[in-house]
């Protein structure tokens, strides 16, 4: 599972060393077509710099959002994407899938 | 995540340890596992534990339901290798596309005409005889590894190390009839022939390659398909 990961968890490593707030996006869970298999990683840093993927491009917006937000109040957050979701036409999976993101802070 | 957790983990990835990290997606508490060692502040029930195993043993990442909510377990499983035998010119591009694809690239050739920093820059080259090579690399099921020297005293004493390890994928450069050639001198050194049909041989794809690059991306296309063939079926079915 590793490999593509280690890139992701080293820049975090690295923004966490120049002393930068940084939060982490994993895909816990999927269901049907997902672009991005359980495992895979997104970082982010405080400006909203980021590295990896979640899904396809679709919903990185509103995970990097997130992302921002714990990084602010240290709270975790598990997020749903699909096609029934709410905010569908917003950030809805285009493949019609449905997946599942952990989004925490590195402390 | 804590931060330590994050280094624990990479640390691992690089020096070939698996480990795991469990996560309680509820309330985010963790615990960070490997070989004995155990950290963090998640507690692990025996069913827990044995999930655990599960998923290291299968190289997948999984979800489980616990009284407490539902815990994520994530693998660190070591970093895939490619082992590249012969440093011809299919090599180049093979070696930066494995690298490209995730792999720690080692090329290895005992003729340093071929095996050199300039041909191979940001590499690791072996410049000692294959067999020697191998044996101190230790192929092993995270491992990939590919002939190309299309020389029999390169690559056959290459092949007979990889034969007789895990590696999830072998591949020997070469037509049908060097194929064929090659296997019969491997039986000679004891090999059946269940164990030769581990070789892909003619190596890679048939996608009609012919340029160096292109017979690269046909190798990198096979050893991708052997090494998720399976578990991508099943995530599809999921």
């Amino acid at each position: 599972m590793m490999g593509d990961n280690e890139e992701i968890l080293q820049q975090a490593a690295d923004w966490r060393a120049l002393g930068k707030g940084v939060a982490l996006a994993t895909v816990v869970s999927t269901w049907g077509s997902s672009p991005r298999p359980v495992g895979a990683k997104l970082a982010l840093e405080q400006e909203g710099a980021f590295i990896g993927s979640v899904s396809g491009g679709c919903v990185e917006g509103a995970v990097i959002e997130e992302g921002l937000k714990a990084i602010a109040d240290g709270k975790p957050r598990l997020l749903s994407f699909g096609v029934s979701n709410d905010r569908a036409w917003e950030v809805g999976l285009a493949c019609g899938g449905k997946i599942q993101v952990f989004v925490e802070r590195v402390e | 995540m804590k931060l330590g957790f994050l280094q624990k983990a990479l640390a691992a990835s690089r020096e070939g340890r698996p480990a795991v990290l469990a996560t309680n997606l509820t309330n985010g508490l963790q615990t960070f596992i490997e070989a004995t060692e155990t950290a963090g502040d998640l507690t692990l029930d025996a069913a827990a534990l044995q999930a655990i195993r599960k998923a290291v043993t299968e190289d997948r990442n999984a979800t489980i339901e616990t009284a407490d909510g539902p815990v994520f377990i994530e693998v660190f499983n070591p970093r895939l290798r490619c082992v590249i035998v012969g440093a011809v010119h299919i090599a180049q591009p093979l070696a930066r596309m494995a690298a490209l694809t995730g792999y720690l690239v080692t090329v290895v050739d005992p003729r340093t005409a071929f095996a050199s920093d300039a041909r191979f820059p940001d590499v690791v080259l072996s410049t000692d005889w294959p067999d020697e090579a191998m044996e101190k690399l230790k192929p092993n099921r995270r491992t990939a590894v590919v002939t190309l020297t299309h020389d029999p005293k390169l690559d056959d004493p290459a092949l007979s190390v990889a034969l007789r390890s895990d590696a999830f994928y072998i591949g020997a450069l070469g037509s049908k009839k060097t194929h064929a050639a090659r296997c019969k001198r491997l039986q000679a050194l004891g090999f059946n022939e269940e164990e030769l049909a581990r070789i892909h041989g003619p190596v890679g794809l048939d996608i009609g390659a012919i340029s160096p690059a292109e017979i690269a991306i046909a190798i990198m296309a096979q050893i991708t398909q052997v090494l998720r063939a399976e578990p991508q079926s099943d995530r599809e079915a999921a």
